[in-house]
């Protein structure tokens, strides 16, 4: 049998999701005798692949490289599953939305900095006005609430998604 | 005796007595009804509109919680189209203020996160307002969050109801509804305020929490409301 070909992706948010994922403990060893993991922040290739089959994504969209890498990553994924409270409400990264991104890198950059405040401006792409939920951008087959989801859950709707059936939404789907 | 009437709750029939609200009955005779404006003790107002049911021979859906049972009359309070509506409500309500369930003191023991998972409501499709909204921990004992506040106003009507101090009130219309204290004061400032918590434990998400308690020990007990209601000798 073809192997699933599954990658995760990073956005603005605290790898708890990840760390979650990797909570599945010993179920890790049969998911890998199922899929591939073709791309995520422990592979080590740099560009996102063609042709994947199932992409979790977790965290908010917060930036443009953000906002380009969920465009990528729909255009190149059969399904896009939203992981974890930060991709699904946009939860903590959202906490900036009411204060405006002047305010937010002021604060962080200038009136919190002890050593050179100075505002960033080389190798990081700017922040969007308001950090937004995945679906807000791109369209989402699945959404994984949690913060972060259960293994439980995590495993579930991994195994579900790998054998090519949408998993079924129960109250252990919950938020925070 | 008050006068007893009969009615259809899902097909069954079911006795109940005359001025008692449909959702009252319905939970009585073992039906899930969701509700967050609705707590045992107190008026129905019909502010969250979770109970929406069907009443054969009416449209639109009507909120179980004040609406009065009456002879003959039949109720559905399950259905795709209930379902749907329900979820789209609760949507609504996170999607108007800042529900952070991750860092919210309430995270586990929340009336509006617990339903939300019950209903099935695992995203938001309406997009969030993220407005800006105080926090007042004035108070000596607790804390009001508006950015958590869904505006059921238990708290308003168990001050008024149980209390009897009538410190908190909604001002404002529509989207800028807001619980305020005494004249929209601070609420460490109120001179009506009693300092006896039962606001707090009729909140049903984490607006009202009580200070110098981790998120775990934030637990709130409504059921205390409806017991002391019923040692008084039941709702005024």
């Amino acid at each position: 049998m073809k192997k699933v070909r599954l990658a995760t992706v990073w956005l603005d948010g605290c790898a708890g999701c990840h760390m979650s994922l990797l909570d599945i403990d010993e179920a890790l060893i049969d998911l890998a005798q199922i899929a591939d993991i073709v791309y995520g922040p422990l592979v080590d290739i740099k560009e996102f692949p063609h042709d994947v089959d199932v992409t979790l994504v977790e965290g908010a969209v917060s930036s443009t490289e953000d906002l380009e890498k969920a465009q990528v990553i729909r255009e190149r994924s059969k399904l896009v599953v939203a992981f974890g409270d930060c991709a699904v409400t946009s939860n903590v990264p959202s906490m900036r939305n009411q204060y405006g991104v002047a305010a937010v890198m002021k604060r962080a950059y200038q009136e919190n900095a002890t050593l050179q405040p100075q505002m960033p401006t080389q190798g990081v792409p700017a922040l969007l006005p308001v950090a937004r939920p995945l679906h807000n951008v791109i369209a989402v087959d699945l959404h994984i609430p949690g913060c972060p989801p259960s293994p439980e859950v995590i495993l579930n709707c991994v195994s579900e998604l790998c054998a090519g059936r949408m998993p079924k939404i129960t109250p252990s789907f919950r938020f925070g | 005796m008050s006068k007893q009437v009969k009615l259809k709750i899902d097909g069954e029939y079911v006795t109940a007595e005359a001025g008692q609200m449909v959702l009252e009955v319905a939970r009585a005779n073992g039906k899930f009804i969701p509700a967050l404006c609705y707590i045992d003790g107190l008026k129905g107002l019909g502010a969250c509109r979770l109970c929406l049911v069907e009443v054969t021979g009416i449209g639109r859906l009507l909120p179980a919680c004040t609406t009065p049972v009456q002879d003959g009359m039949s109720i559905v309070t399950s259905s795709p189209r209930l379902a749907e509506c329900r979820k789209m409500i609760m949507e609504l309500l996170l999607s108007e203020r800042n529900h952070i369930c991750s860092v919210c003191v309430s995270n586990g023991n929340c009336e509006l996160q617990t339903l939300a998972a019950e209903l099935g409501v695992n995203h938001v499709q309406f997009p969030y307002r993220y407005p800006k909204l105080p926090v007042d921990a004035s108070h000596e004992r607790f804390v009001v969050d508006h950015n958590r506040c869904v505006l059921c106003s238990r708290c308003v009507r168990v001050c008024r109801e149980v209390e009897g101090a009538n410190t908190w009130s909604i001002i404002s219309r529509g989207i800028n509804a807001m619980l305020a204290a005494d004249l929209n004061e601070p609420w460490g400032g109120s001179s009506s305020c009693t300092n006896c918590g039962k606001c707090f434990e009729a909140c049903p998400t984490g607006a009202i929490a009580m200070k110098g308690k981790a998120v775990g020990e934030n637990a709130k007990r409504a059921e205390r409301i409806a017991r002391l209601v019923n040692a008084r000798g039941g709702a005024q």
